[in-house]
């Protein structure tokens, strides 16, 4: 899907009874890159969340245009905290359900290899280590096409060359006209088009 | 769509039997009550053969609890759930799904294992072949009854107890008519055939109940 946007206006987010941030509005397009920074419990992660589908907004909306029939999530990879891993299942199998469910058609063979785990796809995930399985997840993103991805601090637990290599990836996504928003605390491997930085709004 | 759904029922029936703590433990359950009860009651045939089918049903009902706190919460942990929501399928579908994965790893291994169990009991040949089509008929409502506690549960850090809870009075309809068709084939002389269409009604309806009950429970539960 070419030419959409992802638009937000007069964005607030609540999290537990407090107000994180508010009157956020943001737009963006295919190729760009949106990092979202600011202080720990500055609403990084709620904002994502927001975007994806999976809290409402206190206030405001965030919409992608022209939005797809079944909702803002069936054109979303979410990248949160949790793996998202059955740790006695083992790479494949894992990637290989997330494919079924989202309609994928990339090969998973081919992901594990672009994630630098090539060869270990046999593996259970409850085997590998932290950042092997943030590896795995990033994998989740290549195995179905979607354009808009978001990802809550991404480079969590990963070593320089996977640092890298998300950059890689991120760029080809990109170049492949999506969209990437990143919750980070350290710069990401390629430069932002646009930063939105969020502070403390209320105490 | 449909690819989508069987992976769904295809991960959760796989993943209980694999983590070796829901089906296996359920089937052993199953099979310790009903062992353990002769012995209480003693070696009275007459008395076992009539009691059997309810022995049989009550055992099932425990043994199809057991397991089901983790039917929503390891995803809700592991953040499968966030996902789920997102893969853009109905999120009934996706409930009836998970109770279809979780009926074929702990409900069905009950079920063909009822015919040997009621050996035990002394259970004649036609009433054991009565249980075993009310249990085949039957535990899916109670699987999908407690799927509805297992989704209300989610966000609770260890909600096994509680579902027992919530569920037990749901799953009484389902053990009366059960037992009724099952027992009618040994005592008489009330017909098999009323009780036995009320327990298919009632898994069809729970099947409905379940999905949107379930659904809502966990759209509830997003954070």
């Amino acid at each position: 899907m070419a030419g959409f946007r992802l638009i937000a206006e007069a964005l607030s987010g609540r999290r537990g009874g407090r107000t994180v941030f508010e009157g956020l509005a943001f737009a963006a397009g295919p190729g760009e890159v949106l990092a979202v920074t600011g202080p720990n419990g500055a609403g990084k992660s709620t904002l994502l969340r927001i975007v994806a589908g999976l809290l409402a907004p206190a206030s405001g909306k965030v919409a992608l245009e022209p939005t797809p029939e079944a909702g803002i999530g069936t054109a979303v990879h979410y990248l949160g905290h949790q793996e998202a891993l059955k740790p006695s299942f083992t790479i494949a199998e894992n990637l290989g359900f997330w494919r079924r469910l989202y309609a994928g058609t990339g090969d998973i063979e081919d992901a594990v290899e672009d994630v630098g785990l090539g060869g270990l796809s046999h593996l259970p995930v409850a085997t590998l280590s932290a950042g092997q399985k943030r590896r795995v997840a990033i994998a989740r993103l290549l195995v179905a096409t979607r354009p808009v991805w978001l990802l809550d601090e991404p480079a969590t637990a990963l070593d320089a060359a996977a640092e890298a290599m998300l950059g890689g990836l991120i760029d080809r996504h990109c170049a492949g006209g999506g969209l990437v928003m990143a919750a980070i605390h350290r710069p990401l491997p390629v430069e932002p088009t646009a930063t939105i930085a969020l502070g403390r709004v209320s105490p | 769509m449909i690819a989508a759904l069987l992976a769904i029922a295809g991960q959760t029936a796989r993943l209980q039997l694999r983590s070796g703590g829901g089906a296996l433990v359920g089937l052993v359950f199953f099979l310790a009550v009903v062992v353990i009860i002769p012995f209480g009651v003693g070696p009275d045939l007459n008395l076992l053969s009539r009691i059997g089918p309810a022995i049989l049903w009550i055992a099932a009902l425990l043994a199809t609890l057991l397991g089901l706190d983790r039917l929503f919460q390891d995803d809700r942990v592991d953040g499968s759930l966030d996902l789920l929501h997102l893969s853009g399928h109905p999120l009934e579908l996706i409930v009836l799904a998970k109770a279809a994965g979780h009926w074929l790893a702990t409900g069905l291994p009950l079920v063909v294992a009822a015919p040997f169990l009621g050996l035990l009991l002394a259970i004649e040949p036609l009433a054991l072949g009565a249980v075993t089509l009310t249990l085949l008929a039957g535990t899916p409502a109670l699987t999908l009854v407690g799927t509805v506690g297992a989704a209300l549960t989610t966000a609770l850090g260890r909600g096994g107890l509680l579902i027992a809870v919530l569920v037990l009075p749901f799953a009484i309809p389902v053990l009366i008519f059960g037992v009724s068709a099952a027992a009618s084939v040994i005592v008489g002389p009330a017909p098999f055939l009323p009780p036995f269409l009320i327990l298919v009604a009632l898994s069809l309806i729970s099947a409905v109940v379940a999905a949107v009950a379930g659904a809502a429970a966990l759209r509830a539960g997003l954070d």
